[in-house]
């Protein structure tokens, strides 16, 4: 059959690893050598991985990275996360349908010691704080250890494909996050004090100081004096009727399915959270050639940066404020959904409701630090650090001043001499983790010749790449300052280079040029999608700033610039009234009008909260009710967080329906928790080597 | 202020069945626990094995009694506490623990105990894929099992506040209140709550509340460590207890509870003394190789938790129950020595009874065994 494969991707290459065959319940198939089974599985359209122990219903992909067990599928007779496990050929891969039995095996046991390796930083999290943090203690010679669970460095960098804020001497702007990855990636791979172990999961942290972390498929112990947490952070969830359906997932899990391993994982989705997540993985599910209907957002307004949403809209996607997520709805997988519009007080306005049909949901509705290793080391005394979203839930590019900045420390508190930890690095953090300002009037230049840049660019951000390319150093932000909004003080210094166009993370800028035929100026629009819609002689749609469509022309010219070869600049000759107003190309022009269905909708109390055991709100709701207000004892009642996953994805929305109940959350008794973070093997823990039994 | 019968110090394995026993028996009842909730304190690190097949007469008759309470406790009261009757067994691999459990036979037959001394066909038919090595045999009961500590707490708990008892959690005893030398209450942050009986039930935290009235209990708590696994189809029904010793512990035991999960624990050796409840690196790899050597097959098996708990021991290995001699009104219900959740519920009943002064003729070999003013002679066999 065809596969849900991403071939063709404006940004990403396709993946050249080599095809494997390997069998799902006995039927074979073909995936890629090396790629995570969970993904294999989806580009054979397979969603549903097994079937819930407790009522039978289906289970797909959820976090997509190590942490849920929502995924748990058999290799060759063993239970294992299809998401952290990579295919090999003639794999025998089963579902899950209620409880997985474990192999016979009557093989003696071969146990080792574990081995202990005492070093004097361990770094938990190879992503953009746990890279630059790396960096910094590695120029200095100090002897690091960076463990991921992942194949790669990189952390979340991997997935993002857009084209980072901040500024170009600091944090990369400009360049794709990928990219970023990768450069800072190479760096710690040079430094000879710091050693990187992959696939490697940390799994606790003990009151002897002792970090306990799986290796492949080896439990190893690490004895550090300094223990940085860098392990970045973890999708929230939200409680709706058909929550737990295989297609409800995280923005973060598709932009791993589809940016890290081009599978294409559904044909139209929906977006729920209008933070940068949510706009940003729109825009790649749009890249990916994948249908949004709409994105839905809860406030009055996105909570992203607005050029996140513009571009959004400008490639034809509605974004509906004030509107929210009632029901999933399907019998094995998603197959509709159904939203509503709010008003002032969040209450569903009647009437409003509106099912579309889509075979996927992302949730992007906030991030939660992943810091229960850091807490765990705190109490047990170690002298841990924290940096990245496990400190504070900010951007990427904040990630890397803060991990530097905790790099520092380290160094310092291992009586390295590394002087003060500049202030403006602090404050460079702290600009980089501010939220966006608010949106201000948009005023083009009143001139109309020569040739000169628009910036569409209307909210303060912390990002200036613009005055950095622009080579005659005619560009200024207001003030001067990373936040302020960009400006060309004289036009007429503006050669028409383009180089602003080609890297404005925001694709905010466009280049008017009226030199040949003022009347019909010719506008340089920034354009990520597929090239073939944009080819020479093409009509296509020309969109203002919010998405309106200023009509159809033609493309004169397409240029890359070669430094930033995914933003191509689509020229196109616009009547002179339209002309500063252009900024986008409409990609997305089908229409997207609701299903005539409309399902009747299942008690809200349905909604799973704890899906490791398939624990609703009703459940939790009732227990409120009679008097419970320790969290341990509603596990002790209902398991609600007593699962695989420990409560990472429950516990804040069990916090949200005490609230709901009207309980003062003073009055509740948090849930405690122990390791194991993760799962592991006993095998693992006697000190058995896989690969060494066989 | 209100006076209250008998205050319960300790909301957990023996405070619980206890108060409500004590509340059936028409006596007003308020248990205050420093946790916010019952079973908070070591009830919740029990893995919930219960059987009668003890050493002494004393535990023996009171989890005969106990084993009755949770096997019938969802048809009589309606809540499931996922009692499973596994039976519990001990395989053995050597002469030493083979001579052990078959010297105990007599004893526990002479109570009408279902166990006996079986072959290693009969062992692999109950552990299917056990190390077969070396194996002699074991010892079988068909008639222990296990229940979730959490489960029945709490149902425990409900069926107590049903029947009457009162339940003040949160609240740390700070002292026990005399009034001529005899009990009068308890003293809590929240101020003085008067009963005449006071109940010690804090378990470790007990040598703690009797100092406050000059009472030096012979009870030292030390912390084992438990965990827990994935469910997994089920693949054995016993409680498996392997009593050799090893570099750095004695026994270790494990079952698969209802939900398929596998649970179990380790003895320390030398015990780790105190009440320190932090997890170490130690435990799992020294657990899980002990275990491997006797099923191989949990190698694929996957581990979700691990927490730590204390057992307030005693010298003999037996609980301390029984009226204090010197303070008037304080009842010693402590020391269960890591079997607090299998007693509980028996010896909640022989305590009810002693506070009403009911006792019957069946309650004496208990409370002669369970006697604080025992000389301690010698270590429970199976310690």
């Amino acid at each position: 059959m065809v596969q849900k494969r991403i071939d063709d991707h404006p940004i990403l290459s396709p993946k050249d690893e080599r095809e494997v065959r390997f069998s799902w319940n006995g039927k074979e198939m073909t995936g890629l050598d090396g790629e995570m089974i969970s993904s294999a599985l989806i580009a054979n359209d397979i969603h549903v991985f097994g079937h819930h122990e407790k009522d039978n219903s289906p289970q797909g992909i959820f976090c997509a990275n190590g942490q849920c067990s929502q995924c748990l599928v058999l290799v060759n007779g063993r239970p294992l996360k299809a998401c952290m496990t990579p295919l090999c050929g003639g794999m025998d891969v089963r579902s899950v349908d209620g409880l997985p039995s474990i192999p016979e095996d009557t093989d003696k046991a071969k146990p080792l010691d574990t081995p202990l390796n005492e070093v004097d930083v361990l770094i938990i999290g190879g992503g953009p704080a746990g890279l630059s943090a790396s960096i910094e203690l590695g120029e200095r010679g100090v002897d690091v250890l960076l463990i991921d669970d992942k194949d790669r460095l990189g952390g979340k960098l991997v997935l993002q494909t857009h084209k980072f804020f901040g500024s170009v001497e600091d944090s990369y702007a400009g360049t794709r996050g990928y990219e970023i990855g990768k450069i800072l990636s190479e760096k710690v791979r040079a430094l000879e004090s710091v050693e990187v172990w992959l696939e490697t999961t940390a799994v606790g942290v003990f009151s002897d100081g002792i970090v306990g972390a799986v290796k492949g498929s080896e439990y190893r112990l690490i004895r550090p004096k300094k223990l940085l947490v860098a392990t970045g952070a973890r999708e929230k969830m939200l409680s709706f009727p058909g929550n737990t359906l295989p297609g409800v997932y995280g923005a973060g899990a598709f932009q791993t399915l589809v940016n890290r391993d081009l599978v294409k994982c559904s044909e139209r989705v929906l977006i729920v959270g209008g933070g940068n997540v949510g706009l940003i993985a729109g825009y790649h599910a749009i890249q990916a050639g994948i249908g949004v209907v709409a994105l839905v957002e809860a406030l009055p307004q996105v909570g992203g940066y607005k050029v996140h949403a513009d571009k959004l809209r400008r490639l034809g996607v509605p974004i509906l404020t004030r509107h929210t997520v009632l029901a999933a709805h399907g019998s094995d997988k998603v197959g509709s959904v159904t939203i509503a519009g709010l008003d002032d007080s969040w209450k569903v306005v009647p009437g409003t409701e509106r099912t579309f049909e889509v075979d996927t949901i992302l949730i992007a509705v906030g991030l939660s630090e992943v810091n229960e290793f850091y807490l765990k080391a705190n109490e047990w005394g170690i002298d841990v650090y924290s940096a990245g979203d496990a400190q504070e839930i900010a951007e990427a590019s904040a990630a890397m001043f803060t991990g530097k900045i905790e790099g520092m420390r380290i160094c310092s508190a291992l009586g390295l001499d590394v002087g003060e930890i500049p202030a403006e690095w602090e404050e460079k953090a702290i600009i980089l983790k501010s939220k966006p300002g608010p949106v201000r009037e948009w005023i083009p230049p009143e001139r109309e010749e020569g040739v000169f840049p628009i910036f569409h660019c209307t909210q303060e951000v912390p990002c200036n790449p613009c005055t950095s390319v622009c080579p005659v150093g005619a560009i200024r932000t207001e003030n001067d300052s990373i936040t302020g909004l960009p400006y060309m003080p004289d036009l007429s210094k503006c050669i028409g280079c383009l180089s602003c166009v080609a890297i404005c993370p925001g694709l905010a800028a466009t280049v008017v040029d009226y030199r040949k035929d003022a009347k019909n100026p010719t506008v340089t629009l920034p354009y990520e999608i597929w090239r073939k819609e944009v080819e020479p002689g093409t009509k296509v749609p020309v969109s203002d700033r919010d998405g309106a469509v200023l009509g159809r022309f033609p493309v004169e010219k397409v240029i890359a610039n070669p430094k930033y070869p995914g933003t191509l600049m689509v020229q196109v000759k616009l009547p002179r009234d339209a002309a500063k107003r252009a900024v986008g190309i409409w990609v997305q022009e089908e229409n997207r009008e609701p299903s005539e269905l409309y399902e009747k909708e299942p008690l809200p109390d349905s909604a799973v909260i704890c899906r490791c055991e398939r624990v609703t709100a009703g459940e939790i709701r009732s227990a409120i009710r009679s008097g419970v207000r320790d969290m341990n004892q509603l596990k002790a009642l209902t398991r609600a967080g007593m699962g695989a996953c420990g409560s990472k994805t429950c516990r804040v929305m069990i916090h949200r329906i005490f609230r709901e109940e009207g309980i003062d959350v003073s009055e509740v008794t948090d849930r405690t928790d122990r390791p194991l973070f993760v799962e592991v093997p006993m095998g693992a823990l006697a000190g058995e080597r896989r690969d060494g039994i066989e | 202020m209100s006076r209250y019968d008998v205050i319960v110090v300790g909301a957990g394995s023996v405070g619980v069945p206890t108060a409500l026993a004590m509340a059936e028996a028409g006596l007003k009842v308020a248990v205050i626990d420093k946790y916010p909730s019952p079973g908070q304190g070591e009830n919740k690190h029990a893995i919930g094995g219960i059987r009668a097949t003890h050493s002494d007469a004393a535990k023996i008759l009171t989890c005969v009694r106990s084993l009755e309470i949770f096997s019938t406790w969802e048809n009589k009261r309606g809540d499931d506490i996922e009692w499973i009757r596994g039976g519990y067994c001990f395989p053995v691999y050597r002469d030493i623990e083979e001579n052990a459990l078959k010297s105990l036979l007599p004893i526990q037959k002479e109570h009408g105990l279902d166990i006996d001394f079986v072959g290693p066909d009969r062992i692999q038919e109950l552990i299917p894929g056990i190390e077969k090595e070396g194996l002699i045999g074991g010892t079988f009961s068909p008639g222990d099992g296990s229940a979730s500590p959490l489960l029945s707490v709490n149902a425990m708990y409900r069926a107590a506040v049903s029947a009457g008892a009162e339940f003040l959690f949160k609240h740390e005893v700070k002292r026990i209140h005399l009034s001529g030398g005899k009990v009068n209450g308890v003293d809590t942050p929240a101020g003085r709550m008067e009963a005449d009986v006071v109940v010690d039930a804090a378990g470790p935290y007990s040598p703690e509340l009797c100092r406050s009235v000059g009472v030096d209990l012979p009870v030292v708590p030390d912390s084992h460590e438990g965990a827990i696994t994935e469910p997994v189809k089920r693949f054995f029904e016993p409680m498996v207890v392997d009593l050799r010793p090893a570099p750095g512990s004695k026994n270790y035991y494990f079952y698969q509870n209802k939900h398929g999960q596998v649970v179990f624990c380790i003895t320390p050796d030398p015990p780790i003394v105190g009440t320190d409840h932090r997890e170490t690196s130690v435990f799992l790899p020294q657990v899980a190789r002990r275990m491997l050597f006797i099923l191989p097959r949990l190698r694929h098996i996957r581990v979700r938790r691990v927490w730590r708990g204390l057992y307030p021991m005693t010298p003999d290995g037996s609980p301390l129950v029984g009226w204090n001699r010197k303070v008037e009104g304080l009842l010693h219900a402590t020391g269960m020595c890591g079997q607090g959740y299998m007693i509980g519920p028996g010896i909640g009943e022989v305590i009810a009874r002693l506070v009403t002064g009911s006792s019957t003729h069946e309650d004496g070999p208990i409370l002669a065994g369970f006697d604080p003013y025992r000389q301690f002679l010698g270590a429970e066999a199976l310690k």
